[in-house]
């Protein structure tokens, strides 16, 4: 009996259920989407993070070069002495050294921090840029001008020409912990490092790098002067910087930097650690620099982060409008519906049906009218999803200078020499002085390459549970509202007011 | 049956309160025809509530079987009108989105029937009254006298000991309204029911061994030619 009432009274008043049900369907429909949407923002945030410094890290820990020291070896091609060299000599330089701005410190660091507290993996890595630089001496000497260039090669402003080239190379842990700038699930063809691989003149390329060079697994490239055989190809995050990961002790050998390491990536067991453990870190290393993740997020600017805001704070309150809208139309509808049916009940009174049994036949009503709404509700959660992520742009996202590392290509005129301002320098070719930072220390993440994502909206399991909880909550205080008016009226009362 | 001592009833509303009932003192017995006659807004159907355990007595006390009604908690008042009560009112008040069989089911709810008993009642009940092929009409497509005959039904598929009638041919034509009131009279002569009918009907008055005439909320009984049973 209990169905067979509450099935007709809601086809008896099919209109306003549905208004009732469709009012609750929007609500839920917009809680679901802009939860979708904000999983999207979410998970793009967490591409440019991981582009940025690695899969699964929760801080990095690294040391800030002391001023005057670290960034890129230079070419001294007069040996030091200033003097220059004679016309039409040949010369080839191919070097392999950290990334400017970044200290290198002792390996024995990951050791250390793996046995803080909290602390669930941690892996260290070695940034390294590899130059490389060619051609022949003129009679005009190397310098003057003022030329700045970028790019992976150019020429100065006359003949003879001079070759310049350079990529980004990581040194990484050869056994994937799955924290850091490379792990195993990035690998799509070939292999990842094994134990055996730790001096190994081996590399993973990325796919993007390996499209642009051609290569292939079994290929060989040049890094600091000698030949690396491809052994896997990543695809990694958008953004990421680095194009060619080798071994961290032969990164080391080739950069004859020996157990020296530049970051270290850690991995917490949990989110709430995180503060301690960077405490902890920064206790035991003073000297070092330590980013969490969200320190990173802050700085993250662009369309990504214009989103994020719309997301969290726009959608947030119109999801929240829009149900709390839902549910007061519901309750009113159903009071107003009630308030139709006090004879009704009054007569369900006199025969005995006690007001426990009308308070659940009416509850019951607000109930499946909630159900229908929150099941309408995810469809409609679905559709708005997949209109966010079908109509959304590609979202752009830099990341504050603060967390650039290095000056990209080309410093420009500087000091007393200028012409390719920070790679001649010293006492060697060129002869000038450069701007610390400035000059050919490989690419910044921020400024040369801003990272590019789709946005995605995908609906997430927990939001629908959540859905389900909001629109059966709205039937039950809709079916509330309705039933306590339906109950508070004695069955006399009832059977009056018509009267 | 009943025993109403120094009943009275009044409701307190927004302006002057106003007193339904006043000292009534009534005594029914067990099987009787009661009639409750008097003009409009003196107090009949009040009284038929009361009677009935819709409502509580403001003073005075109403035992109905030799339990007070005005101590029972609502709970033991909705199992008394589920199992001893039968109500037919004027307007019918039948459910309009049910079928005269399912609203004759309506009844044995509060009983804890079983859905199979509960459907073999109705069907029965339905054919007492006559209406054994409406079952499944809904009540708007039902005349208003075959309306009332499923409101009976429904009183009486769960054999009360009391039928309480407010005005039940109040709102039908002449035909009708003697239909009904032989149906009734023939209910409560076969099946031994007290009936209580409050009417204005001296048609209907005229059938009962004794009318209580309410005027101003004051009760007078009048002895009439004993109704045959």
């Amino acid at each position: 009996m209990f169905f067979t009432y509450l099935g007709r009274e809601l086809r008896r008043r099919r209109k306003q259920a549905m208004v009732v049900a469709f009012g609750l369907a929007l609500g839920i429909g917009l809680v679901v989407t802009v939860s979708a949407a904000s999983a999207g923002v979410k998970s793009a945030q967490t591409t440019v993070l991981h582009s940025l410094y690695g899969v699964g890290t929760d801080m990095s820990v690294t040391e800030t070069a002391a001023a005057g020291t670290g960034g890129p070896t230079r070419f001294r091609f007069g040996g030091g002495t200033g003097t220059r060299p004679q016309a039409g000599t040949a010369f080839s330089r191919n070097t392999l050294s950290p990334t400017p701005g970044e200290a290198t410190f002792a390996g024995s660091t990951v050791t250390s921090i793996s046995k803080l507290n909290g602390v669930n993996a941690v892996t260290g890595g070695l940034e390294l840029n590899d130059s490389s630089i060619s051609g022949t001496f003129g009679s005009f000497g190397f310098g003057g001008g003022g030329a700045s260039t970028s790019g992976s090669s150019s020429s100065s402003a006359s003949p003879p020409p001079v070759s310049i080239s350079s990529f980004t190379a990581a040194g990484v842990q050869p056994t994937s912990t799955g924290v850091g700038l490379l792990t195993s699930s990035e690998i799509i063809a070939g292999r990842y490092f094994t134990s055996a691989d730790s001096t190994s003149a081996v590399a993973v390329v990325a796919a993007t790098y390996a499209t642009q060079h051609s290569l292939k697994l079994g290929s060989t490239l040049t890094v600091a002067g000698k030949a690396v055989k491809v052994v896997g190809v990543a695809d990694m995050p958008s953004g990421s910087t680095t194009d060619v990961f080798l071994p961290l002790g032969e990164a080391q050998k080739l950069a004859t930097l020996s157990g020296k390491i530049s970051t270290v990536y850690v991995s917490v067991a949990s989110a709430s650690d995180v503060s301690a453990v960077q405490s902890e870190i920064q206790h035991l290393f003073p000297k070092a620099t330590i980013t969490t993740s969200a320190d990173l997020a802050k700085e993250v600017n662009g369309s990504l982060s214009t989103a994020a805001s719309l997301a969290t704070n726009l959608g947030k309150w119109l999801a929240i409008a829009a149900l709390l809208a839902a549910f007061l139309i519901a309750a009113l509808l159903m009071m107003g519906a009630v308030s139709r049916r006090v004879r009704e009940f009054g007569t369900l009174k006199a025969l005995g049906w006690r007001t426990r049994r009308v308070v659940g036949q009416v509850m019951g009503e607000g109930l499946t009218l909630g159900i229908i709404g929150g099941v309408v509700g995810i469809g409609l959660g679905f559709g708005g999803s997949a209109l966010v992520a079908g109509l959304a742009p590609t979202l752009s996202a830099t990341v504050g200078q603060s967390f650039a590392t290095g000056g990209g290509f080309g410093g420009g005129s500087a000091g007393g020499g200028g012409g390719f301002g920070g790679f001649g320098g010293g006492t060697g070719f060129g002869g000038g002085s450069r701007p610390s930072g400035a000059g050919f220390a490989g690419r910044s993440p921020a400024v040369s390459h801003p990272v590019l994502v789709h946005l995605t909206a995908p609906v997430q399991f927990g939001s629908l549970g959540l859905a389900i909880g909001l629109a059966v909550a709205g039937g039950i205080i809709a079916g509330t509202l309705g039933a306590w008016q339906a109950a508070r009226l004695g069955p006399a009362a009832a059977l009056r007011k018509v009267a | 049956m009943y025993q109403l001592t120094d009943v009275s009833k009044r409701f307190e509303g927004s302006g002057r309160g106003v007193t339904a009932l006043e000292h009534v003192n009534l005594t029914v017995a067990a099987g009787e025809l009661l009639a409750v006659q008097g003009p409009t807004g003196q107090g009949k159907t009040t009284l038929l509530q009361l009677l009935g355990g819709l409502d509580r007595p403001t003073s005075g006390s109403i035992s109905f079987d030799g339990r007070d009604l005005g101590a029972l908690t609502e709970t033991e008042l909705s199992d008394l009108r589920a199992r001893a009560f039968g109500f037919v009112f004027q307007t019918f008040n039948l459910i309009p989105t049910l079928t005269a069989q399912e609203n004759v089911e309506v009844a044995l709810v509060p009983l804890h029937v079983g859905r199979k008993e509960r459907r073999e009642r109705a069907v029965k009940a339905l054919e007492e009254v006559d209406l054994g092929d409406r079952a499944t009409h809904l009540p708007s497509e039902l005349s208003g006298g075959q309306q009332q005959r499923v409101a009976i039904a429904r009183a009486l598929v769960k054999d009360p000991k009391v039928l309480l009638a407010d005005e039940p041919t109040g709102n039908l034509d002449e035909e009708m309204r003697d239909e009904i009131i032989s149906l009734l009279e023939g209910l409560w002569r076969d099946r031994g029911l007290t009936l209580l009918v409050v009417t204005h009907d001296s048609v209907v008055a005229k059938r009962a061994a004794r009318v209580a005439l309410i005027r101003k909320g004051r009760l007078t009984i009048r002895e009439t030619q004993p109704a045959v049973r």
